[in-house]
């Protein structure tokens, strides 16, 4: 929470001013009813209208004044608030774009955007009141009670005041001390509400298909009614807090009525004192209330800022690639030496003792069951997971010594699950390459064959896809997804399965392409037998392990595993008696 | 843009909570009135001590006895009206997620497919939560808010009417001034909600695509976008925090002008014109002090009428989703047979997504029972939307779909979807275990039939090789398991649910060809005695089936089955000849 009062720093003109304007309104308040004694001793008392009038005017520039400073203390305290929130988003967004895989999957998506969401509202409204009240409330809550005990001249009646002081501010810290975990409980509730809106809404086919929509109604009035519960908890000890400091106030004004009665008994007060005592005390109530709500706000926002804190303070394990080192091994181009990879920490191996070289140009098919470990393999080649136990060297360097940023430049994936932005085709293209030009992505559409398609399109480059790219087939999606690929300019290509939902036609026409692509180590991964056994190499995984690593011909003499691959891919074409 | 109430349509909601909101009015009576009467009694203690040996303590003993029976009250009474009120918005607040959500679930797909779920999401969480923060404010300062300016009026009133007057003619002025800046500001509120919800979209993209965007190092690029974007909401943000912020000192401003005419008035009346001279100064004191604390409720109420303001706008968005409309359920609906599906026609079927873009123009096929229809042909040439019509997810233009001879819109949804099992290539999982996932087709299923679809569609070796096997709790989305795994779970259930129709869309296109061989006699096994839909692009899944459609633009140009199709020598066996170009 404390790290991220940074954000304030930009705005340290409308912290001090902010509150300081607000504090000299404060003033003018109490300046009022000094005035108006003035008004009724010299106007009513001496009988002079005029100086009832001109106090009158007095009171009401008072008025003008105060309602000046007010307005820009609310001014100062928006502009820091917003600011605060809006930078705080900034920097929570970017480190949730770098995030590694792991921590997404440990974190969930959910809490991500509650934390970005509803987390950072709830802050903004806290600074929001802080830079109005903090220094008011105190203020007079303080003022009072030095006024009360100087007037008074008495150690007794101080201390009743100190004691009232002190026993609020306790009742204040006790309270805020308990409620954070609880909003921080309220909060985390929210997350599951989140996620539960989330799935439904992307999993709306698949549940109507199964006509679950009662069951996910149930599910989800079990976590609203869950919520609601809590924070219905937390409300009654939250509510305590005014009544509290409520009673602490007046049972102290019976306290100084008793005595003060009995000082005025004895002579040593007189009526007046007593009055103004208990206006003060009165004063401090007012205060103090709203001081209570005051703190609510504040405790929320503060349990708010942890949960945001805890985000950025995410140590993301080895994954975060930062450091640039250089280094230059002699090696061949691409080494896994004695790789091991595991998801979990303890887990199983999802690869098994990897030792492959490959050089520059060459390409690599990839190929092997469901589960087997093919994707692992070469996203270990982006970066995006670091090998749990040996080396991997790319182009003379260890991976750990790439940044994110020059690895991504060497390395592009073209993953499977083809993921498009909302926006242009044009937009599309250009994340792939900022500068490429209209001519350029045209390149790379006819090559991913989507330039076909993308000319039917309203607009063509212009065409607007939905967010999901749900205006677009899932082959569609793929292709542009491969154009976007082909746009970034990274010596090492993979395509991670990345035309499955291709047909045949369409997939040979693409692989003549991909395979004519110059100065480029490219890397297939492929269920299909047929879009690798053109490879240079190929590489059959089965269980985490490599248990073949040659050209199509070597491998159907010794290796049993690919020729049941190939042999079961090709079980249609002998069943229709026609030879491959 | 229009100012609208949409207060009355949040009505149905508050309606259970009468009871509630009944004991919460008669706290906020209770609590007002003894702080109202509260001061009298110091008064009157006051009045007691009058002065050296001049204190009459028998009279000030019980005063304060009653000074403490009252705190307490106030106390007890106000801590109560807390958890009233806040109960009160918080369960309102939940009742509308609820409500939304169950409304929701009957929005038809065209709306959805439409809106971005950021939004929808945002509406659903972020503006209940307003619309909750704006009820709570309501509650708590609107009535104690009413009570105590009833009640300091009445007191005015029998203190001095001329100077009451003078108070009750000024201080609608505070209100007109709220109101006045409050219709400004629920325009800058709706836009900021509105900003909001853009802006939870773009996370929610940004969070799904992830690995997109770290592949291609675009983060930077899309935090650029996200500052311009968090740049405008900022702006946004700070006018209408600002300008709703002005209410609280504009009101205070006008308390003050009142304050100092009370003052005045009362100086002059006394002085100038001799009118009053009864007027003391212990009245004028007394008289000042109610009209400051009159100035208060005000003051609250001016807040609370811009957060109701805030709440407003939350409600227009949250409302907005119910301005779709529901899909229409059959009333009279004939249930289909739930073993026996004799067949199913498609007769003469029109359909478009958009009115002038036709999709499916003039679509009849005839299914019988037990026969395996697969559908091919290039993309956008209508499978899928087909599927949809087929589920019911549109509903066709004109022409007739039926099932056993009953039009699929006379039965209701549940009956008929019930008769499908659908396995697409967008795998849906849920956070929760894989046990859970699996058995989301058949909720009473046993262990042993779940382990057992588990090994018929492939799936139980790598489920044993998870931390906790079947329990194990995977994330949203699926969490770490390979595309592949994912889609076969995704066949599992349906392999456990076995519903007497199939649709397989690309049901297997991320499986890898071996267990696919082997899944799909497990598929064959299944299918047996069942009417199957398979869409496919790898043809080696088509060619047992009974007929092949393969469609064009909506169209269906080819019909029959492998052998006759190669025949034909038409587009089939173009595609087909395809697969084995070296």
């Amino acid at each position: 929470m404390k790290k991220l009062l940074k954000h304030l720093s930009k705005y340290k003109k409308e912290c001090v001013l902010g509150p300081l304007f607000k504090l000299l309104e404060a003033c003018f308040d109490l300046l009022v009813p000094v005035i108006m004694i003035y008004l009724i001793d010299n106007g009513i008392k001496q009988n002079n209208p005029t100086i009832i009038l001109q106090t009158g005017g007095i009171l009401v520039l008072l008025a003008i004044v105060g309602f000046v400073c007010c307005v820009i203390a609310q001014y100062f305290a928006a502009k820091a608030a917003t600011g605060f929130a809006s930078s705080v988003r900034e920097e929570l967004y970017e480190k949730m774009s770098k995030l590694s895989f792991s921590s997404l999957d440990k974190l969930g998506q959910s809490t991500l955007m509650t934390r970005l969401t509803s987390d950072i509202q709830t802050m903004q409204n806290g600074i929001n009141l802080f830079l109005r009240l903090f220094l008011r409330s105190p203020f007079i809550i303080l003022g009072a009670s030095v006024m009360a005990s100087i007037v008074s001249k008495s150690y007794i009646i101080a201390l009743i005041f100190a004691g009232v002081v002190i026993l609020a501010f306790a009742l204040v810290f006790f309270i805020m001390l308990w409620t954070i975990p609880k909003y921080k409980k309220v909060q985390s509730e929210v997350d599951e509400v989140v996620k539960s809106t989330r799935e439904n809404l992307t999993g709306v086919r698949v549940i109507r298909a199964f006509s679950k929509e009662q069951k996910e109604i149930g599910k989800y009035d079990f976590k609203t009614d869950h919520l609601a519960k809590t924070q219905n908890k937390v409300a009654i000890i939250s509510n305590a807090l005014n009544p509290i400091a409520y009673v602490i106030v007046n049972l102290s004004i019976a306290g100084l009525l008793y005595f003060g009665a009995k000082y005025i008994d004895e002579g040593i007060l007189l009526q007046g004192v007593i009055i103004s005592i208990v206006n003060y005390m009165t004063q401090i109530v007012v205060e103090l209330i709203k001081l209570a709500n005051f703190i609510i706000q504040v405790t929320k926002a503060i349990a708010s800022g942890d949960r945001i804190q805890a985000m950025i303070n995410l140590t993301d394990d080895p994954m975060l690639l930062n450091n640039n080192v250089d280094e230059h091994i002699d090696s061949p181009y691409i080494c896994y030496k004695n790789v091991n990879f595991s998801y979990f920490k303890n887990g199983d191996n999802a690869l098994n003792d990897i030792n492959l070289a490959i050089n520059k140009g060459e390409i690599i098919g990839v190929i092997g069951g469901t589960g087997s470990g093919k994707s692992t393999l070469v996203n270990l080649l982006s970066g995006f997971y670091l090998p749990t136990s040996g080396e991997l060297i790319i182009d003379g360097k260890h991976i750990e010594n790439y940044s994110r940023k020059e690895i991504r430049n060497k390395t592009t994936i073209i993953l499977q699950k083809a993921q498009l932005f909302k926006g242009t085709i044009r937009d599309n293209m250009k994340v792939g390459n900022e500068q490429a030009s209209d001519e350029q992505i045209f390149e790379a559409l006819r090559k991913s064959q989507s330039e076909e398609f993308v000319l039917t399109k309203k607009g063509q480059l212009d065409y607007q896809i939905e967010q999901g790219a749900r205006n677009l087939s899932g082959g569609q999606r793929q292709r542009l997804s491969i154009a976007r690929g082909l746009l970034s300019n990274g010596d090492i290509l993979v395509f991670d399965d990345s035309s499955s939902a291709l047909d045949y036609a369409t997939e040979a026409k693409l692989r003549k392409e991909i395979f004519s692509l110059k100065d480029k180590t490219i890397f297939i991964v492929s269920q299909r037998s047929s879009t690798v056994r053109n490879a240079h190499k190929i590489i059959v995984i089965d269980h985490g392990m490599i248990v073949g690593f040659d050209n199509h011909d070597n491998l159907m003499k010794n290796c049993p595993i690919y020729q049941e691959i190939v042999l079961s891919q090709n079980k249609e074409v002998n069943e229709n008696g026609k030879e491959e | 843009m229009e100012k609208k109430n949409n207060f009355k349509k949040l009505l149905p909601f508050v309606k259970p909570y009468i009871g509630l909101i009944i004991l919460s009015i008669f706290f906020a009576i209770l609590s007002t009135f003894g702080t109202i009467y509260l001061p009298i009694v110091i008064k009157d203690v006051i009045n007691n001590a009058l002065g050296q040996n001049n204190v009459f303590w028998d009279n000030i003993y019980p005063k304060l006895l009653l000074i403490i029976i009252i705190n307490i009250v106030i106390a007890l009474s106000s801590w109560l009206l807390g958890i009233i009120n806040s109960r009160i918005s918080f369960n309102i607040s939940r009742d509308l997620r609820k409500s939304t959500f169950k409304y929701i679930q009957n929005i038809p797909l065209s709306y959805l497919d439409v809106h971005s779920s950021g939004d929808i999401l945002s509406r659903l969480i972020q503006d209940v939560e307003t619309i909750s923060d704006g009820l709570l404010l309501g509650l708590t300062n609107l009535f104690t808010g009413l009570m105590t300016i009833i009640g300091t009026l009445i007191i005015m009133l029998i203190l001095n009417v001329y100077v009451a007057l003078l108070v009750v003619i000024l201080t609608p002025l505070s209100l007109f001034i709220a109101n006045f800046i409050s219709k400004r500001t629920y325009r800058l509120f709706k836009q900021q909600a509105d900003k909001k919800g853009e802006q939870t979209s773009l996370i929610e993209e940004a969070i799904t695509n992830q690995k997109v965007i770290q592949a291609y190092n675009y983060e930077s690029r899309l935090i650029d976008n996200f500052k311009i974007q968090n740049e405008q909401l900022r702006k946004i943000s700070l006018n209408a925090l600002f300008y709703s912020s002005l209410v609280n000192p504009s009101t205070r401003f006008i308390n003050n002008l009142i304050y100092a005419s009370v003052g005045v008035l009362c100086g002059l009346l006394a002085t100038k014109w001799n009118q009053i001279a009864i007027i003391d100064v212990g009245l004028i004191s007394a008289f000042l002090s109610y009209a400051s604390s009159f100035g208060k409720p005000f003051n609250d109420l001016s807040i609370t009428i811009t957060e109701l303001q805030n709440a407003n706008a939350s409600l227009e968005r949250l409302f907005e989703i119910y301005d779709a409309e529901q899909e229409e359920e059959c009333l009279n609906p004939t249930l289909i047979n739930d073993d026996e599906i004799e067949n199913i026609k498609i007769d003469d079927v029109y359909f478009s997504y958009v009115p002038e873009q036709h999709l499916i123009e003039g679509f009849s096929l005839d299914v019988k029972k037990g026969q395996t229809i697969a559908i091919v042909g290039p993309t956008g040439c209508g499978k899928t939307t087909f599927i949809n019509l087929l589920m019911r997810f549109y509903v066709v233009n004109k022409g007739l779909i039926s099932i056993n001879n009953i039009d699929i819109r006379n039965t209701t949804r549940k009956d008929l979807r019930k008769q499908f099992g659908m396995v697409l290539q967008d795998t849906w999982l849920f956070s929760g275990t894989i046990k859970d996932n699996i058995r989301y087709g058949k909720e009473d299923a046993s262990d042993e039939e779940i382990i057992n679809a588990c090994k018929i569609s492939h799936c139980h070796s790598f489920i044993m090789q998870l931390e906790n096997g079947y329990d194990t709790i995977i994330g949203e989305e699926g969490g770490s398991l390979s595309q592949g795994q994912k889609q076969l779970l995704c066949i599992a259930r349906v392999m456990l649910s076995k519903p007497p129709i199939l649709i397989l869309d690309e049901a297997t296109s991320s499986i890898d060809t071996r267990t696919e061989i082997k899944v799909q006699d497990a598929f064959l096994k299944l299918m047996e005695g069942r009417t199957t839909f398979i869409v496919a692009h790898r043809l080696s899944t088509i060619q047992k089936a009974d007929v092949i459609l393969v469609l064009k633009d909506g169209h269906i140009i080819e019909i029959g089955n492998h052998q006759t199709l190669l025949k034909q020598g038409g587009f089939y066996k173009k595609l087909y000849e395809s697969q084995f170009q070296k």
